[in-house]
């Protein structure tokens, strides 16, 4: 692999032909639906799907709010981020907290502390009170198996479960979104993006992204073979060493279960030549949620899972 | 050269395709050491022989217990030269729906055979598929060379077989290729197997066909509005543009158009982006255009180039593949969706059906699920099409039903495999 990007005939690149393909889905889906909405956490491609909404509308407002699914378990300069991006944007912001369905009792805490599996039904949650009919994720084909077989638009029953043996066939970039009242879909605008195709728009459009994607002084704890950060939420257990390292973080997800990576990579620039020699996939460095078995994400998205 | 190939595979079962993704995934060094790894070991906890690549794209729980592959997957991989998008097709159930789908939009297709069969009922499914989706090129990759002792008549056997059956569909661009993705000859790296095959080994190939779209730049601009963005805010009272991803052609400032179905002519007053104003676009660019008159327009409308428009038509001939369980009879009410315009439809006629794999036709009272067949259509408003022949995206649509909400048939505007009775 290479950073160089090949520049097409007739001037598009292959980060125009994916930039347009994003924005042409952003907008049908703008369009066709009543009640559309964007997840955003504050991470690299959500930050991107979030400019690519920006472009779309231009100059107008990204006429969709925003969503967050708060694990409570967050990176301080990430929610810093988040709130300074929905100022920017002038747009409307809707958190829904991990934390209140852990209250109420619709959930439970699980061993270990890892608040991912429990999104799924703040998520689902907030899709139903919000009445949101279309909500636009970042995920990205190349992440993981079972994503790599999702749709541009996959549809939800009112269980918000994904059914992968019985998808709309995607034809040409004709997207169909018809559903019934209390279904939804899921959009995914990013997904023929690569993590080096991220980064790579990342560098072009000078985009900002959160201090922890870059090199910094951290005290660390090894686990299962991941540098976790000591945060409220992860503390080493008795027998792990606590160590200050320069880390940067590749995926910002649950603090507690996101692990950081060595490196000295302190610019877009160089986080992206990082990315290009990289040889492991990003969920499996950093990602503790994924790594419970082999179809884990299968499992988790049937469910309603991002 | 294109920076970015969409190619789509297909092959009946156990051709071995899952297998030669894999190997150019591995091959090109973009599977990454935790995949690999995961793989190796399900291989072991399996009894494999060897490291079974095809679980590195089948990912779902079902195709790992059967070894099949059940849905289109896409894999990204890239070199130096290229980045390259696989929709790997399944070749067992539902083969059409998903090999059409993958087509769709595919820069190349790639059939693979065993060369120990050779051209098989499958095969020419998929090459008729691919013409029929009209595909600009065609790699025929005749796979398990291996097994037959790399023996140079077996491929040429084949790919004469293959060329006699390509040129009755007019295939363009046919290039024939002996591999052996199990071993990784020719695949990656020439192989010194087959010292008798001086072409380029697959991947040399797919970094350096030429992608062809110059037709596009070539003929009339097609804009279908997506969304009309009206800030209506303090700074832009009056700002209104119209928002889409240009089909075809290219679009400038001070270029003649006229809007359908209205008829109305005007000028492009800008063509532009969030980055500002653009000397013109191209197509596949999504930009946002503004017209010099205040002219009625609105999403499902059509912006054209004023002396090379579509045709205005309420009333299509077309060639359907049909995707639903419930089989298509004349009188059957849909939703017809055409670039940005979707409209009430009845399939009023169905006129003959096409066997893919004989390339003849015959009558049918009805299309069953993966049926190909030419219908008409007559649609509640009009559309504003050309033929699929011509232009991939405003030849083309979508048929949905009302109730369910299914895409039940991918539809191509005119007569596309000609073929006669």
């Amino acid at each position: 692999m290479s950073v160089f990007v090949p520049a097409l005939e007739g001037g598009l690149s292959q980060l125009d032909v994916l930039e347009a393909e994003g924005i042409h889905v952003l907008r049908e889906v703008a369009a066709e639906f009543e009640r559309p909405a964007l997840l955003f956490s504050g991470g690299k491609d959500s930050i991107v799907m979030l400019k690519l909404a920006e472009r779309a509308f231009w100059p107008g407002r990204i006429p969709f709010p925003l969503v967050h699914v708060d694990t409570g378990h967050n990176f301080d300069e990430v929610l810093a981020f988040r709130d300074q991006r929905v100022a920017e944007l002038g747009a409307r912001l809707v958190v829904g907290s991990v934390q209140d369905d852990i209250d109420a009792g619709r959930v439970h805490e699980v061993p270990g502390g890892l608040r991912n599996p429990l999104q799924t039904t703040t998520l689902l949650r907030t899709i139903e009170e919000n009445r949101f009919d279309a909500v636009f994720g970042g995920a990205r084909r190349d992440e993981e198996k079972a994503r790599a077989k999702e749709r541009f638009l996959s549809f939800r029953d009112a269980f918000g479960q994904w059914d992968p043996k019985n998808q709309r066939p995607e034809l040409w970039n004709l997207y169909n979104g018809r559903h019934n009242p209390g279904e939804h879909i899921r959009v995914f605008p990013l997904s023929n993006w690569t993590e080096l195709d991220i980064w790579r728009y990342i560098v072009r459009e000078q985009i900002e992204v959160p201090s922890i994607y870059y090199a910094h002084e951290r005290e660390v704890f090894v686990r299962d073979g991941m540098l976790l950060g000591v945060t409220p939420h992860s503390q080493p257990r008795p027998g792990e060493t606590v160590e200050t390292h320069v880390v940067r973080y590749r995926t910002v997800g649950d603090a507690s279960c996101t692990g950081a990576v060595a490196s000295p990579a302190a610019t877009a620039e160089q986080v992206l030549e990082e990315v290009a020699a990289t040889r492991l996939t990003e969920r499996g460095a950093t990602r503790a949620d994924d790594r419970a078995s082999e179809a884990a994400m299968e499992d988790r998205k049937k469910e309603g899972y991002f | 050269m294109s920076g970015l190939l969409r190619f789509a595979t297909a092959g009946s079962v156990d051709d071995g395709k899952s297998t030669l993704i894999g190997r150019l995934l591995f091959d090109s060094k973009t599977v990454f050491a935790d995949q690999l790894a995961a793989v190796e070991k399900t291989s072991a906890d399996r009894g494999d022989d060897y490291t079974n690549l095809a679980l590195l794209t089948d990912g779902l729980r079902a195709e790992r217990e059967q070894g099949i592959t059940i849905d289109v997957a896409y894999r990204y991989f890239a070199t130096p030269a290229r980045t390259f998008i696989v929709a790997d097709t399944p070749g067992h159930v539902q083969y059409t729906r998903n090999m059409v789908t993958g087509a769709s939009t595919a820069d190349l297709a790639l059939v693979l055979v065993d060369a120990r069969k050779g051209v098989v009922e499958q095969t020419r499914r998929h090459a008729s598929l691919s013409a029929l989706l009209r595909v600009p090129h065609l790699v025929l990759a005749v796979n398990k060379m291996d097994l037959v002792g790399y023996d140079p008549s077996v491929f040429h056997a084949v790919v004469s077989e293959f060329r006699d059956f390509a040129a009755s569909l007019g295939l363009p661009d046919v290039t024939a290729i002996p591999i052996a993705a199990l071993q990784g000859d020719n695949v990656v790296h020439k192989s010194a197997n087959t010292p008798w095959y001086d072409g380029p080994a697959l991947l040399e190939h797919l970094e350096t066909v030429e992608v062809d779209r110059d037709h596009l730049g070539s003929r009339g601009a097609r804009f279908p509005v997506q969304y009309v963005i009206r800030p209506m805010s303090v700074e832009l009272p009056d700002y209104r543009g119209y928002a889409g991803t240009l089909a075809t052609g290219t679009l400038r400032a001070g270029d003649e158009v006229v809007v359908l179905p209205s008829g109305r002519r005007t000028t492009v007053a800008s063509v532009e982006t969030a980055d500002g104003p653009m000397s013109h676009a191209v197509a596949r660019q999504a930009v946002t255009v503004r017209l010099a008159d205040e002219v009625d327009v609105s999403r499902g409308d059509l912006i054209a180039a004023a002396e090379d428009a579509p045709t205005v038509t309420s009333s299509l001939e077309a060639t359907l593949c049909w995707m639903a369980e419930v089989p298509l009879v004349p009188g059957r009410r849909v939703l017809l969706k055409h670039t940005t315009r979707t409209v009430k439809a009845i399939v009023t006629e169905l006129h003959d059906t096409l066997d893919v794999a004989t390339l003849s036709s015959g009558q049918a009272p009805a299309f069953a699920l993966n049926d190909i067949g030419r219908v008409t259509i007559v649609t509640s408003s009009p559309v504003f099409v050309d033929d699929y022949a011509d232009d991939r995206t405003t030849g083309a649509f979508v048929l949905i039903d009302e109730a369910t909400g299914a895409t039940i048939a991918a539809g191509m505007v005119g007569t596309v495999l000609g073929v006669s009775a």
